[in-house]
């Protein structure tokens, strides 16, 4: 039994089903990302874990103890808000000690541990300001050591940085995941921006309309997502319209493009070919044995990385590559092949959530 | 004279010197738009106060005097002052209360989405139904031959005047007050409850607080400044009063408006600059009130991001 | 989260009860002049007394001068505060929340004893004269409503580019202010208006110590000497305000600053007939 067990979660409210199905087993000490578009009932799933909203059906259990009819202030849970929620009337020190007082704990014991918790987030200094004195970025980090002074035993965090600016988010979601690994608290993080998503958890839920669509370590989810959905979701993908042939290849406008394993369906059945952009290459190499001709559209420069939009006979492919000072990228116009292996491209599943032909 | 000329340069360096700035012309005129509302404000407003602030230190020769003031600590104008200050601390008081709990109630309360701008309007009407209308209305429900009394009376035998109530005293004129203290409280505390962030509760929820312990840590301290400040007003509002007092209990509750009502008119008191003082006494309360209610709400609003 | 919504629904139910009560015992009682039975005596007598019709009249002409006479005065104010002189902004405010912190019977004493028949200004020297002062009285007493309504409601238009707008077509100030700028505000004047009516319309201690034959004195002395008349009156006064709250709803809501101009006024709207 997992530390925080998630069994068949399901939530109505009215006629609307907004989670369904919902099965989740997360480790102690693990960092879990619940990722998808808004309405796919991540927010609702961690309302649920933290006890805001009660589920229709289904039950949690954290470290053995069902708390699905707890009230939230009996779960010892900790969160933090998008939208930060620090008590305005009260300083920052009194804001960290806030759950330690409503404890009852005596003041021996608050006072060295809001100090603890106040140096973990580098900002002893402010300790006698108040929340509207801080910045956005500071009174997040408040947020976070007030969630965190009464030792929960899950840390919730819905959207934490979603206020913030791009700098900040940054650097912040850095801190809190160092924050997580020193203290080895279970913590389950909601998010839209999937890059948050893959830089910091050990493992993503990637969810769409309520439902979980795939759960896995953020590698797997990038370079095997099992629906396209996911695959359109996650990073940035190039699909390509086909018809299965036989074996493991599958023609894209007359030419055979050989797959890794066997697509399903049978031969003659359409079938989508995904690609993710770096797979995708202008030199032959011993892996890279399948080509296509394609025509230069358009050529981005992202700095670090060249992005080249590229048109072939069954869509639009996005091939990255690193910029080489010596090698400018090839022209508008120009007429190019592209290499790329059969473990690169991938069939997505039939009728999963449609989505559009490229994602950026 | 350099023979480089730019030409960025020429236009700005001759300018100033070509002749006068532009503006002027234009702007003594726009003066003649603002004056007449000072002149008004002057004559109509702050000129006839100043005159009794002045007064209230005048001797009828028009020497100065503190004597007028002191005059005002004689046992009947205490007592006036101190009626007032009552009658407006209980209609402050229970408004604030009962306006508080009503606002609360529409914003928080988890009803139907008709009922907060029904209430809302209401207030905004109710709150000018003040005045001398107001004093016949509640004499027509609470009155000794009001609907409520003989209600009472037929239908559960309880005779309220028999039992001490009397509409025409310092409670009957407290209940009657309340009438427009009550919404003006609904009116100025419904956004500051507005800004009670739903977040702010859930967070003190998870943090393991019980509601109790979020009002009192959270909750009412938030809120403090603007109750406080509504509070005042109330008092202000309840303290200046006269119309509805006169039309209810006359001379035979004595505040201070009524009191200077009667001066005016036959000088009471046998000593005209008497009135100064007792104008000034009242101008020194709400201006106070509604001193301290203005930096209330100020401190109110810093915490509102 | 839901707790019982029975405790709000009760408060509710209470408060609406306090206050409906008054407005049902008035109309009941104004009914019940003639001993048993519903009967609208009490109404005829009132409509047939011809000091009803002289009081009410007076105080209507006296709300329409008021009226005309605030507008006069607080838009242009407003206006040039706005464009040319922001930073009177703050005193201006001031002055115009004055009359809520002086109450009204300070205010007319200062009238008696300042323009009296021996003074400078001696306006209570003659009927005409004190009737005068009486409107600018109630001037002073609705400025914070007609301002605030007024400034609103310039806020919501964009002033300053109207006027460069009229002033490249060739506009001189007073076009502007009169052509372009009324007519966009007039929403909010309207509004600033029906809350004056309202206010004029019931006063009693100005009209009272300065002796004017107005409809609050008739009604403080109705009050004094009858006892179905009254709430008659009551029940009239409550419905003229009514119709002018509603009026205000309907003109604040079509402004282009919206019910915002409406509902501020609200906040501010009582303390006038105290």
């Amino acid at each position: 039994m997992s530390f925080l067990q998630i069994s068949n979660v399901s939530k109505r409210f009215g006629v609307n089903t907004v989670v369904r199905d919902f099965d989740l087993g997360v480790e102690r000490g693990e960092f879990v990302s619940f990722l998808g578009p808004s309405g796919c009932g991540k927010t609702t799933m961690l309302r649920m874990i933290a006890g805001f909203e009660t589920p229709s059906a289904g039950n949690i259990v954290i470290d053995g103890e069902d708390v699905t009819d707890t009230r939230p202030n009996r779960r010892r849970i900790g969160m933090v808000f998008q939208a930060y929620a620090l008590f305005p009337n009260l300083s920052v020190a009194d804001n960290v000690a806030f759950g330690l007082k409503v404890a009852g704990r005596p003041k021996s014991e608050i006072e060295p541990r809001v100090a603890e918790m106040l140096a973990l987030i580098k900002l002893p200094h402010l300790a006698e300001r108040y929340p509207y004195q801080l910045s956005g970025g500071q009174q997040q980090r408040v947020a976070l050591a007030r969630a965190l002074a009464p030792s929960p035993r899950v840390l919730l965090l819905d959207e934490p940085l979603s206020a913030l600016d791009a700098q900040i988010r940054l650097s912040l979601r850095e801190e809190i995941r160092a924050l997580q690994r020193e203290l080895g608290i279970t913590t389950i993080f909601v998010t839209h921006d999937q890059e948050e998503a893959l830089s910091i958890s050990d493992r993503i839920v990637v969810m769409s309309d309520g439902r979980i669509e795939q759960c896995g370590a953020p590698f797997e989810i990038y370079n095997r997502p099992t629906s396209r959905f996911v695959a359109s979701f996650v990073g940035t993908l190039s699909l390509l319209d086909g018809v299965r042939e036989s074996g493991s290849t599958v023609a894209v406008n007359g030419t055979s493009v050989t797959l890794a394993e066997p697509p399903q369906g049978a031969t003659g059945a359409p079938v989508t070919l995904a690609l993710r952009p770096e797979a995708v290459k202008l030199e032959p190499s011993p892996e890279r044995i399948n080509r296509l001709s394609a025509r230069v559209e358009d050529t981005q420069f992202l700095g670090s990385v060249v992005r080249l939009k590229l048109s072939v006979a069954g869509g639009i492919i996005l091939a990255d590559t690193f910029n080489r000072p010596t090698a400018p990228p090839p022209l508008r116009g120009a007429l190019v092949d592209l290499y790329f292996s059969p473990s690169d491209v991938f069939a997505l599943k039939p009728g999963a959530a449609p989505g559009p032909a490229t994602a950026a | 004279m350099a023979s480089i000329v730019d030409a960025g340069t020429t236009g700005s360096r001759t300018a100033p010197a070509a002749g006068q700035p532009r503006r002027r012309p234009p702007r003594s005129l726009a003066w003649l738009g603002i004056v007449p509302f000072f002149a008004f404000a002057l004559l109509f407003l702050i000129g006839p106060t100043v005159y009794l602030i002045f007064g209230a230190f005048q001797t009828p020769s028009g020497a100065l005097t503190f004597d007028n003031i002191i005059g005002l600590f004689t046992p009947q104008i205490m007592a006036a002052y101190s009626i007032s200050i009552q009658v407006s601390l209980a209609s402050a008081a229970f408004g604030a209360l009962v306006g508080f709990f009503i606002a609360y109630a529409i914003v928080h309360g988890g009803l139907p989405g008709a009922i907060r701008p029904t209430v809302v309007t209401f207030a905004g009407v109710a709150s000018n139904f003040a005045g001398i209308p107001l004093a016949f209305a509640f004499l027509a429900t609470l009155g000794r031959l009001g609907l409520v009394t003989l209600f009472l009376k037929d239908t559960f035998g309880i005779n309220i005047y028999t039992l001490g109530f009397n509409l025409l005293s310092f409670w009957g004129l407290t209940i009657t007050y309340l009438y427009f203290q009550i919404p003006l409280m609904v009116l100025i505390i419904t956004p500051a409850l507005d800004g009670l962030k739903k977040e702010w509760s859930e967070a003190s929820e998870i943090l393991g607080a019980s509601r109790w312990q979020y009002w009192r840590m959270v909750g009412l301290p938030v809120l403090a400044p603007s109750i406080l400040g509504c509070f005042l007003l109330l008092f202000a509002n309840s303290f200046g009063a006269i119309a509805t007092a006169y039309a209810l209990t006359g001379s035979s509750l004595n505040i201070v408006p009524i009191l200077l009502y009667a001066q005016i008119r036959g000088d009471v008191l046998y000593n005209p600059n008497l009135g100064y003082a007792l104008a000034f006494g009242m101008i020194v309360i709400t201006g106070c009130s509604n001193v301290l209610y203005l930096w209330l709400r100020a401190r109110a609003e810093r915490w509102r991001q | 989260m839901t707790n019982s919504r029975l405790v709000p629904f009760a408060i509710v139910a209470v408060g609406a009860l306090y206050f409906f009560l008054p407005l049902v015992a008035t109309f009941e009682f104004s009914l019940s002049m003639l001993r048993g039975i519903w009967s609208f005596e009490a109404y005829r007598v009132v409509f047939d007394d011809p000091r009803f019709r002289e009081t009410f009249v007076f105080s209507v002409v006296a709300a329409l001068a008021t009226i005309v006479l605030g507008a006069l005065l607080v838009v242009p104010t407003a206006y040039w505060v706005r464009l040319k002189f922001p930073r009177l902004r703050p005193l201006v405010e001031f002055i115009t929340l004055l009359p809520l912190v002086i109450p009204p019977i300070v205010l007319v004493f200062g009238y008696l004893r300042l323009y009296n028949s021996s003074s400078f200004l001696p306006f209570t020297g003659s009927a005409l004269g004190t009737n005068i002062l009486l409107v600018f009285g109630y001037v002073i007493l609705s400025l914070p409503y007609m301002f605030r309504a007024v400034d609103t409601g310039m806020a919501a238009i964009d002033i300053r580019t109207l006027t460069e707008a009229a002033e490249s077509l060739g506009a001189r100030r007073p076009t502007i202010l009169f052509k372009v700028i009324l007519p966009n505000v007039r929403a909010a004047v309207l509004s600033g208006a029906f809350l004056t009516f309202a206010i004029v319309i019931g006063e009693f201690v100005l009209a009272s110590l300065l002796n004017r034959p107005a409809f609050g004195p008739y009604l403080a002395l109705m009050g004094a000497n009858r006892a179905y008349e009254p709430a008659a009156l009551a029940v009239i006064a409550f419905a003229v305000t009514w119709a002018c709250m509603a009026l205000l709803q309907v003109v604040g809501s079509q402004a282009p600053g919206r019910s915002r101009s409406g509902r501020s006024l609200f906040k501010l709207g009582r303390r006038a007939a105290r």
